[in-house]
């Protein structure tokens, strides 16, 4: 039975064991429900629970732990031979792979109907059919898969199926034993409620701890292999490479520096354009404008920030990039010859500053907002203007804030991806020309990993340490936003 | 800040300002006024620039996108000759099927031909190799697919109804220029005549294409076919995943962290990784996917299930913000009258609590899928895009575990792919993402209206 | 029955600082301020009292055009000050508040230093020619506002660390360093303990000599102590306006005297 139906079939049991258990609870209360300590759906809960929680459990550890056992007593089948042929090191997750890839196809040429179970399991079964059987059912074999692959194959069919059958047996007898079990506890002063609740607040923690264990997925991946790539490329190098020159077939050159500095130039272009123009909005939404004008103009600013940054990456390749050269570049009405290409530093951050807008404008309003009215109301009946009033006495008593909300559009304009890598060009060159094209970290990292990759390549796994600068980066960055910021509320609570 | 302990000229050491002249403005006053009216022209100003570029660049999604819903026809009397397509006459569908589309491209040409001498127009592209740029590749197979539906039409004369060629629909759309043409192989002037006239017969139209909204992706060579149906289907299954996991996990974490969590590391650690994660970029989710769910728990590459587990996973943090926000906002007058009654904590949160906080969880979860729906940069590492995704998913297993596209990864391969025709798609795709962002907005914010509450 | 207004027909013209007639106030469809007609005297403490809501700061607030930051607050009938109208379009609220000064509620100071908060009116009207000049002005308004002595060596420390009878005082030379005319206070001891209070009432007593004080109170004797003249205000109505002896003796109109003996408000 599949994992796919062996789910529904305890989710089934776990219903029967929830009506089960209130008719029992109602029976050995007699029909008076003011005899029992919970409510009849308490106990249903309760039967219900000890029918499902311990089998999905064991279900989960099983199929977890099931590819390990199974991938030692295969391994024990391919021989030292075929390792040192191809190389060392990562040729052993490829040889498992292999022999996972025929097994698959064998099982799909069984259900297909090409072969039968017993010729697919047979040892007397050559290569040559294996390979003719797999060809039936589009399963293309590599050139110098080995002889051993077959048995190899067959035994992970056979361990496969064997772990199966153990895993289905034992998760639906677990999860009957405990319907039965929790059936028999039924009594008028047992304390369903209590029980029930306690599960239902373990599965609430559990809901809240998704967030740790995202974070560690995240860190866990970055860290591993980012590690494996320093193992393969010096870190020197890395950190202090100026040229940025992969190349797939070895020799690359990997430095980090000139994607940091186009990050850094492109941010710089961004929040250029972004901290003005979102200061100002917010400044004169807050102050100046009557509640209709606010009403109208505030949720239309925010509407940049719903736009997805695919269009904005489109908007930028499409429609800036060529009206900037048409200005910069050659035969422009400027009449210099800056701009090459229309993919350039300053067409990502233009169109990056006007995505941030939005982000600037609405986090400022909110901590211009907060400033208390007194101090306004105090500069004013001094005889100040309006803008003197928030240039001397407002922006800075709000200044720590919005120091955190440009930190905070900062560590957005770093790890932005689709402005860049449409809009930007794919050079890494360290130039201080912002027409020039410049590339990123965020969009090194897609290039690396997209397309047919190597994961034991320095070029692919430096995708990875490319991603692990970005994530210390941000966070970096919105920590010291978000410690700025607190600070900042807690001297007007 | 402008230097206000300037000297100024003042007559006087100690002035007592405007006391002669309460109604008539002193220098230095209008000199100020003046500023304030500068630094109001300033706010204006930038609210101006964020709303001009707001309506530059929907005007340009709209200009340049409307063009993808509509598409150049060729309508063609093709006689369906019994000679080429079933030789043996019997109408056994595998006899039919043996009849490749290089049997059909005839028939097409020949049709093509007698709709221009049937029409009156003179040309100098008298065979059918000469005119054969003007149909688009998919022609032949559309006829190939009616006759193999409908075998026992072959030997009448069907009107069809096929798909030029794109430079056609280039030309006619203004993207493809008399110069443009001059510098290409297979196509010169003398077929835009040939398409200009056959224009003025009606036998080549532009008209509304519904294949592109319903339609799967296409090969580089041809843009007139490609269309965003199973793309959208893509992100339809990756909704659903985003939906099933983030709202339920979302909202049962507020309600521990706002309801139950004790005052301890843990749920301070809990929550500085939440207020991290609604941090960190949504290319480092992508990571994420890459490392975990394909290449450690070999999850098929460009499912919809793992682009969906991805941005459930990016949507989390949004979700369960929003959440909180909700769960706070509704008075503790509420929960005390619930446990004052002797229900248990548990049973007041979720038979009052929840209840009144669920209007605020719906936006915030909407909200938190629009946000997932038009995300690129994860479904680029999980590779969704880079391939065409050419079929329809069929069922729902398929829907889920079948490599397909996404709306805003379709879009994006557009956008890269070399061929001019494919911007107008990458537009017209944003087109139809944007609706769907707009009604999702508009739903949250009605919601919101509907039922906000002021407690 | 207490809805009809005194009628102030003899409201002194002569040495008035400010004249206030038929003031009427709307707050959006609140009618906050029902016809009032005052004389304030130059050189003198006036106080205005009343219960909760009865519109004595709204009024005090229309005195140097402060509720023009309120967008729903309409203003009518004629505020002369020296004799010219300070609604008129082409007054200049900048110019009015520069002679009309204000100390709030609670005290304000801004986030700058001591010497920043009250050197900040003579920078922004030009009042001081050199930074000697600056100083001058600062060093003889925190003397005024009797603080010379306890902040002259912390000038440049921020002024929000003052305690909170300092932060009020701070204001206080703030309001002072413009040379305004007139002082408008609004409950301006109300936060502050019984010390600071008495400290701010010996200050508002010795200010008298060069400004025209208002002065909103919730303390009758605070009005008792420190004012020359006193109006009661009563649900936006002037209910009566004289002489403050007068009026806590001897008041002419059943709601001062229940307000008085604590029977409303």
């Amino acid at each position: 039975m599949p994992v796919t139906w062996l789910i529904p079939s305890i989710l089934l049991l776990a219903l029967i064991g929830y009506w089960a258990g209130r008719a029992r609870a109602l029976a050995v209360a007699g029909g008076d429900t003011r005899a029992l300590h919970s409510l009849p759906g308490h106990h249903g809960g309760h039967v219900a629970l000890f029918a499902s929680a311990p089998a999905l459990a064991l279900l989960v550890v099983w199929l977890l732990t099931q590819p390990f056992v199974i991938n030692g007593r295969v391994a024990e089948l391919i021989p030292d031979s075929a390792n040192s042929a191809t190389g060392e090191g990562p040729s052993a997750a490829l040889m498992m792979s292999e022999v996972r890839r025929v097994a698959a196809g064998l099982d799909l040429a069984v259900r297909e109907g090409v072969i039968t179970a017993g010729q697919a399991d047979s040892p007397r079964t050559g290569a040559d059919d294996m390979r003719a059987w797999l060809a039936g059912v589009g399963v293309a074999l590599g050139g110098e898969t080995g002889p051993w692959v077959l048995p190899a194959a067959q035994r992970y069919r056979a361990l496969s199926a064997t772990g199966h059958l153990m895993m289905t047996i034992a998760v639906i007898a677990l999860s009957a034993a405990g319907l039965a079990g929790a059936l028999r506890r039924v009594r008028p002063q047992f304390r369903a409620r209590d029980v029930t609740e306690r599960a239902v607040k373990a599965g609430l923690f559990a809901a809240a701890s998704i967030a740790i264990l995202t974070t560690l997925g995240i860190v866990l991946s970055l860290v591993f292999n980012t590690i494996e790539f320093l193992r393969l490329y010096p870190a020197v190098d890395f950190f202090f490479g100026l040229t940025w020159a992969p190349s797939f077939g070895g020799g690359s050159e990997l430095g980090i520096l000139p994607l940091l500095w186009g990050t850094l130039s492109i941010s710089v272009i961004a929040l250029a354009v972004a901290t003005p123009i979102g200061l100002f909005a917010a400044v004169y939404l807050s102050e100046y404008a009557t509640p209709a004008i606010r009403a109208f103009a505030k949720p239309l600013l925010e509407v940049l920030a719903g736009i997805p940054t695919t269009v904005y990456g489109l908007f930028a390749l499409q429609i800036v990039g060529p009206l900037l050269v048409s200005a910069f570049g050659e035969g422009g009405v400027l009449g210099v010859t800056w701009m090459g290409s229309g993919t350039a530093a300053m067409t990502a951050g233009l169109v990056l500053g006007v995505m941030l807008i939005p982000f600037i404008s609405s986090l400022s309003d909110d901590i211009i907002n907060a400033v208390p009215q007194t101090l306004r109301d105090g500069s004013l009946s001094l005889g100040a203007t309006r803008s003197e009033t928030i240039r001397q006495v407002v922006l800075p008593a709000a200044l720590p804030g919005i120091a955190g909300a440009i930190l905070l559009a900062a560590s957005r304009a770093i790890g932005e991806t689709m402005i860049v890598v449409l809009g930007a060009g794919a050079a890494a060159r360290l130039s201080l020309n912002p027409f020039e094209a410049m590339t990123t970290i965020t969009a090194k990292i897609v290039s690396q990993l997209t397309g047919d990759t190597d994961f034991s390549s320095p070029e692919a796994l430096v995708a990875f340490a490319l991603g692990m600068t970005l994530f210390v980066l941000t966070l970096a960055l919105n920590a010291l936003a978000l410690y700025i910021v607190r600070t900042y509320r807690e001297q007007y609570e | 800040m402008t230097g206000l302990a300037a000297p100024t000229p003042a007559p006087t050491p100690s002035p007592r300002p405007g006391r002669a002249a309460l109604l008539a403005a002193d220098p230095r006053t209008r000199k100020r006024n003046a500023a304030e009216r500068r630094f109001r022209f300033c706010g204006v100003m930038a609210i101006s620039i964020g709303l001009l570029f707001l309506v530059v660049l929907l005007a340009a999604i709209v200009s340049k996108g409307a063009g993808a819903f509509r598409q150049t026809f060729i309508a063609l009397e093709v006689e369906l000759r019994e000679d080429t397509l079933d030789k043996n006459g019997n109408r056994a569908p595998e006899d039919i099927a043996k009849a490749s589309t290089f049997a059909y491209a005839p028939l097409l040409g020949d049709a093509l031909l007698a709709a221009i001498r049937d029409n009156g127009i003179t040309t100098e592209l008298q065979t059918r190799k000469e005119i054969k740029p003007l149909l688009s590749a998919s022609a032949a197979a559309q006829v190939r697919d009616f006759v193999i539906a409908n075998p026992e039409r072959i030997g009448e004369t069907v009107a069809f109804s096929v798909l030029a060629a794109s430079r056609v629909d280039g030309y006619l759309k203004g993207r493809v220029s008399r110069d443009s043409v001059a510098r290409s192989k297979n196509m010169d002037a003398r077929h835009l005549d040939l398409i200009d006239a056959l224009r003025d017969a009606g036998v080549v139209e532009k008209r509304f294409n519904p294949a592109f909204i319903t339609g799967t992706d296409a090969s580089e060579a041809r843009p007139e076919q490609a269309g965003i149906g199973a793309a959208m289907l893509g992100s339809f299954f990756m909704m659903l995943v985003v939906l099933l996991l983030s709202l339920p996990i979302g909202v049962a974490a507020s309600i521990y962290l706002e309801e139950f969590a004790p005052r301890n590391r843990l749920t301070d650690f809990i929550e500085i990784n939440i207020a991290n994660l609604a941090a960190v970029p949504s290319i480092v989710f992508g990571i994420l996917g890459l490392a975990v769910f394909i290449r450690f728990a070999h999850l098929p590459q460009s499912a919809p299930l793992v682009g969906g587990l991805t941005l459930a996973l990016m949507t989390l943090p949004t979700i369960v913000i929003s959440t909180r926000a909700s769960l706070t906002a509704v008075p503790p007058s509420i929960r005390d009258a619930a446990l004052a009654l002797g229900a248990s904590k548990m049973q007041a949160v979720f038979h009052h609590t929840l209840p009144l906080a669920m209007p605020g969880i719906l936006t915030g979860a909407i909200i938190g899928l629009a946000q997932a729906l038009g995300e690129t940069a994860p479904l680029l590492l999980i590779g969704m895009v880079g391939f065409i995704a050419s079929t329809h998913p069929d069922g729902l297993a398929s829907g889920f575990l079948d490599p397909n596209s996404a709306m805003p990864a379709q879009i994006y391969e557009w956008a890269k792919r070399a061929d001019p025709a494919y911007y107008e798609r990458a537009w017209g795709g944003i087109i139809l993402l944007m609706l769907f962002l707009a009604a999702m907005n508009i739903t949250a914010i009605l919601l919101r209206r509907r039922f906000e509450r002021r407690w | 029955m207490y809805d009809t207004p005194l009628t102030e027909a003899d409201v002194s013209t002569e040495d008035a600082k400010i004249l206030a007639r038929n003031v009427q106030v709307h707050y959006g469809t609140t009618h906050a301020i029902k016809d009032v007609s005052v004389a304030i005297g130059d050189k003198a403490v006036t106080a205005f009292i009343g219960p909760s809501g009865c519109g004595k700061s709204t009024f005090l607030r229309c005195l140097n055009r402060m509720n023009d930051t309120i967008d729903a607050c309409r203003v009518r009938g004629t505020i002369l000050l020296d004799g010219d109208d300070i609604y008129h379009r082409r007054v200049d609220p900048v110019q009015l508040r520069a002679r009309v000064g204000m100390v709030f509620q609670k005290p304000n100071p801004f986030p700058k230093s001591v010497y920043d908060n009250v050197a900040y009116g003579p920078r922004i009207h030009g009042l001081a020619n050199s930074r000697a000049d600056l100083d001058r002005i600062v060093e003889k308004s925190l003397r005024r506002a009797a603080l010379w002595e306890e902040v002259k060596d912390r000038l440049s420390a921020p002024g929000t660390g003052l305690s909170g009878g300092q932060q009020q005082r701070l204001c206080i030379a703030r309001a002072v360093a413009t040379e305004p005319e007139v002082l408008l206070m609004d409950e301006p001891c109300s936060a502050l303990d019984p010390i600071a209070t008495a400290q701010i009432e010996d200050l508002i007593y010795e200010l008298r000599d060069r400004f025209s004080v208002v002065i909103v109170t919730h303390s009758m004797q605070q009005a008792a102590r420190i004012s020359q003249k006193t109006a009661f205000f009563h649900l936006g109505h002037l209910v009566e306006f004289g002489e403050t002896g007068q009026i806590f003796t001897n008041p002419q109109d059943p709601r001062t005297e229940s307000y008085i003996t604590g029977r409303i408000g």
